[in-house]
This record gives structure tokens, sequence and C-alpha cells, in this order.
């Protein structure tokens, strides 16, 4: 029995302008469009494409959220996972909280590979793979771009500043996903049907005992610095002069 | 007292710059003593540049030939053997610090706090979420190690002029070895680097090809620019995936940045908020990118690019 482990973070659509709230003390929130983080959605369809070549037999994914963090859940299972866990917290947690809280799911479950975003793209902080890595005392494959299996091993293509590199894990281990690893599948509506019987647990970080005390403090909250606002130019001709004028050209 | 280790980011035996911008962070974080942590097989010649630093009080060299390549896993339990009683670890936000300063701090038990943008004071720093939509102010207790990574187009390099101390450090570290490099295929170019480069010209999706891509690379050429790509020119294959500009890409702060056949989404202009002239040449009015360019240019790229390089001579 292999199992893979996959997270899903509950984030504001990336489609979505985020706006800070005029008093400075979040982001707006309310009826805000909200889905699974794209990363961690390239991560299950990672993982469904491992099962389904018969890399593994099961696919648990799990969330650390409110309980609407549900939504997501069943999105995922109505993609093809086969199992779900929500692990409700209703404010959210620090990364090395959240791997805290994976290393609990983890010696529940035994899975053979843990799946991840690479990064939230709310807080940004590409952080929890690897803590989770840490904790475990496993290794990690951040920014993978293709995973190859082999027995007890897997190869994995990372994007890194210099191109790309591959390198060589034992399984068990985290890998973290980069956007150019897959395209996630749509999910069709009788999926969405099926996924309602699929099995969905709650657990409180009371349940797994993580102390989620948060280190750091968010004191404020401010828009980013507005640009000046910029010119037009008709033609080549006035763009090129304007680059020489400003000295950015000779 | 305030201790501050800056991890040096660096391959085939040169100092990564980003790593001068983060001892440019660590300078600002008031009196701090500052050393600059080499690992490597060999990490002489790295550590001379370091040492070069103004601001760097101590380089230390650590050498074992599990360092030969900057794999996670092997070099945080160096890291931590390392970190003693400095008060600060930091490391660029560049893939190499994102993949390792996380596992350091969990090693450590610790937070970590990702993209340092200013240093407010010692325990107080500002950084962006949400693509750059919002920037925090975060405050860190000083009674923990503080692991950061920070975001170096925010910095700037620290001048060479320094003459600092080179201590070799011998570690008895058990080092982990289920992690093993294979290999990386950087593309060597002969162009500036991306991150570095005070020009760049990117293209977008509306380049269509491989082949339209070339229009961009004869472009940077002319201008002695680095090439950049959006996601969209990136997973269309017209680029390779290291010049991707933006919140899941690279971090830019060039002099001019020019932008072509991109429309300006959000994550891609996250890469670009702090290049200080921005161009846009777009065939799309209402295109964002127009939003945040200094100078903007309607028209179609395929006529405008070669009349550019023509007016260029
Ligand atoms: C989690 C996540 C992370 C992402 N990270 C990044 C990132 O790091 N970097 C990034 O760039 N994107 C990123 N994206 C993708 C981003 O949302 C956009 O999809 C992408 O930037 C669009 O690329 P583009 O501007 O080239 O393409 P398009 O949006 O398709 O724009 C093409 C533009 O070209 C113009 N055009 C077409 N033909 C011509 C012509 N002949 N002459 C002139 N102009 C023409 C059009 O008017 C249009 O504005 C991310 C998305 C997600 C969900």
């Amino acid at each position: 029995m292999s199992k893979i482990l996959v997270g899903l973070k509950r984030v504001i659509d990336y489609n979505v302008r985020v706006r800070v709230k005029p008093d400075g003390s979040g982001v707006v929130t309310d009826g805000v469009k909200m889905s699974i983080n794209p990363f961690d959605e390239i991560a299950l369809e990672e993982a469904l494409r491992i099962k389904e070549k018969g890399g593994a037999t099961e696919v648990v994914v799990a969330s650390i959220g409110p309980a609407d963090a549900q939504q997501q859940l069943r999105t995922g299972l109505a993609m093809g996972a086969d199992r779900a866990i929500l692990v409700q917290a209703d404010a959210p947690l620090e990364p090395l909280a959240a791997a805290r809280v994976f290393l609990k799911l983890i010696e529940r479950e035994q899975p053979q590979i843990v799946l991840l975003g690479k990064q939230g793209i709310d807080d940004d902080n590409n952080q929890t793979g690897q803590m989770l890595a840490a904790l475990w005392n496993r290794p990690q494959a951040t920014f993978a771009s293709k995973v190859e299996l082999a027995g007890a091993t897997a190869r994995v293509t990372r994007e890194v500043d210099a191109g790309l590199e591959t390198i060589e894990i034992d399984l068990p281990a985290v890998i973290t996903t980069d956007l150019r690893l897959n395209e996630p599948r749509y999910v069709k509506l009788p999926e969405i049907m099926k996924a309602k019987k699929k099995p969905l647990d709650t657990l409180t970080l009371g349940d797994l005992g993580v102390d989620a005390t948060p280190q750091f403090k968010v004191t404020h909250y401010a828009p980013p610095p507005p640009r000046q606002k910029g010119i037009m130019v008709k033609d080549v001709g006035e763009l090129v002069a304007t680059l020489k004028q400003k000295g950015l050209i000779q | 007292m305030t201790k501050v280790l800056v991890i040096a980011e660096h391959a085939g035996g040169k100092l990564n710059p980003a790593t001068a911008k983060c001892v440019s962070c660590a300078r600002a974080i008031e009196g701090a003593e500052i050393h600059v942590a080499v690992l490597a097989a060999d990490a002489s010649e790295v550590a001379s540049q370091a040492a070069q630093l103004e601001g760097v009080a101590r380089v230390l060299k650590v050498e074992h030939a599990a360092n030969a390549e900057p794999l996670a896993a092997v070099l945080a339990p160096q890291i931590v053997a390392l970190a003693g009683d400095y008060t600060h670890l930091l490391a660029p936000s560049t893939t190499f610090g994102k993949d390792l300063m996380p596992r350091v701090a969990a090693l450590l038990g610790v937070g970590q706090l990702s993209d340092i943008m200013t240093v407010e004071r010692p325990y107080r720093f500002r950084r962006p979420i949400y693509a750059g939509n919002a920037i925090i102010t975060v405050e860190a207790p000083s009674d923990r190690k503080l692991v950061a990574t920070v975001r170096t187009a925010s910095f700037q390099a620290a001048p060479n002029g320094g003459n600092a101390e080179i201590q070799a450090v011998q570690l008895n570290v058990e080092l982990p070895t289920h992690t093993r490099f294979v290999e990386r295929s950087a593309a060597a170019t002969g162009r500036p680097d991306l991150q570095t480069a005070a020009r760049v010209v990117s293209g977008g999706r509306a380049l269509g090809s491989e082949e339209g891509f070339k229009l961009i690379y004869s472009l940077a050429d002319k201008l002695g620019a680095a090439v950049g790509a959006s996601r969209a020119a990136v997973d269309a294959g017209y680029a390779p995936n290291d010049l991707q500009v933006g919140q899941t890409g690279k971090i830019i702060a060039p002099e001019l940045y020019i932008a072509v056949g991109i429309s300006g989404a959000i994550q891609h202009l996250t890469g670009i908020k702090d290049a200080r002239t921005i161009v846009a040449i777009n065939k799309d009015p209402e295109a964002p990118i127009f939003e945040v360019a200094d100078i903007g240019l309607v028209g179609d790229l395929f006529e405008v690019l070669p009349e550019l390089e023509r007016q260029l001579g």
C-alpha cells in the first residue's frame, strides 16, 4: 500500500485583485472568491497521475483551515483523490506550525510521498514543504517540474534560477511543485456528485497535539507604493527619442 | 550582541551577486557584526570574494566534498552547526535560499521570514504578500534566532572594499546521503544575467513561437540586455524556464525593462515592480501593463520591433 499525501490550501483565487483594508488590518476577504492554491492543484494532479500509472494505491488530500476549506477538499475529491482530511484551524497557521500538522498526518497515514505546492499564493512564503522534510528528517525536492519514480527512489527535475536541476531522492520524501509540472484536469459534474460520498474526516489541532501559536506578529498591512503615471508615445521614433532623453540608451 | 550570518550563494567558484545584496540587508540591521559562510567542496575563491564585501567582518569557510552541489538537505545541518550565537541567519530569496532556509529554520525549531524588503528594526521588517499586492510589517521575537530570506531586488549590492578575515571551520556533522545531485542544465547564453542586468527585454505569449521569440533576443543583443519572458511564453516553450519573470519566476530590478507582447498580469508585474523605467509595447491599448508602464507604445510588435532595431542603428 503506497500512499500519497497532498496538501490543499484554501486561498483567495489567483484572478482576484487583492486589496488591503483601509485601516491596514488585513486584506479584504469578504465576498471574495476562494480556490485551491494553484500549486496545490498541480500537486494533486501529479499524485493522481502517479496513482493512475500504478505508482500509488491511494491519494489522500489534507487541508489546514476553516470549516469552509471542505469546499476545496471536495473539489480535490472530485478531481480523483480517495479521501480527505480537514484539520480545522480558524486562524491561519505559520508554515512551521503547518509543517508540524503535516508531520502528525504523516505519522498517521505513513505516506510514501508528500506532495505540496511550492508556495501559497496568499502569503508567498515558500516554506512548508522544506520545513516538513526537515522535521521528518527526509529528502526534499522543491520546485519540481518533472517527477519520475523508480522503486524506492525518485528523480526530480527542479526549476532553479540557473535552469533545470535534477536530483535523486530516496523515498519517502517531500516534493513541492512548480507550475510546469503538469496541467490539472477539469472536474466533471458526475465526479462532483461522486465526491460527495467520499470520506472527509475532520480533526482539530488539539486532536493532533499541535501548538500553533504564531511566532511572528503582523502589525500592519499596506498597499504597494503606487508607480508614477507614465506617458504614451505615438511611434517608434518618439520611443527612441524619449529613451535617449532619459539617458536610458545612447 | 547582534550577529548576522549570511549564507553565501555561489557556483563555479564565483560568488553570486545576490550574496552582496544580502550583505546590504544585514548592514541595515543596526549594530550587526556580519559574517559570511561559504559552504563548498573548495571554498577558497568564493571566500576571498566574500571577504572583499564591505561590512563583512569574517568569512567562514566550510569545505567538504559533499558540498560540491548546493543540496539543502546536506547544507542545512551544517548551517545549524554554525548557528551558535548568531542572532540572524540570512540567505537570498533565490531558489537556493528558498530551498535551504526553511529547512534550517525548522531544524532550529524556529519560523522563517521570507523576502525581507525593508529592515525597520533588528526584529521588525517589511515583506510582500499576495504577489506584492500588500506589504506587511512583521515583528519577530527577539529571543529567538531570526532565519530569513532577503528579497534581493530591494537591496543594492554591498560594494567591494572590505578585507575580512577568512577562517576555516571544521564541522563534525553527520550528512545525509538520501539526496543526490544528478545534473544541472543551464543554457550558457553569453548574454547578461537576468537577475543582475541593467537592461532587460521580455517577451510574452504574443511572440507566438520559439522562432518569433528571436525578435526579443535580437533586440536584447542590440541593447546589451538580458532576456526575460512571461509565464505564458515559457509554458508555450518559446523561452526556457530560467527566463521567467514574476511571482514564481525571478524578481528583478533593472534600470530599463521592456515588456513586449505581455499583458501585465499581477503575477508578472510583481517581478518588475522595482524596475526603474518600464517600457510596454502592446497592441491592446487596454492592456494592464500600460497602468504600470513609464513609457507605453500601442502597436503590433512584429512591426514595432524591427523598426525599433533599425532606429537604434
Ligand atoms: C500561481 C500563478 C503564478 C504565476 N506566476 C507567473 C510569473 O511568475 N510570471 C508570469 O509572467 N506569469 C505568471 N503567471 C501567469 C499570469 O497570470 C499570466 O497568465 C501570464 O503572465 C500571461 O502572459 P502574457 O502576458 O505573455 O500572455 P497574455 O496575457 O496572453 O498576453 C499577451 C499580450 O500580448 C498582446 N499582443 C498580442 N499580439 C500582439 C502583437 N502582435 N503585438 C503586440 N502585442 C500583442 C496582447 O494584447 C496581450 O496583452 C502565474 C499564474 C498563476 C496562476
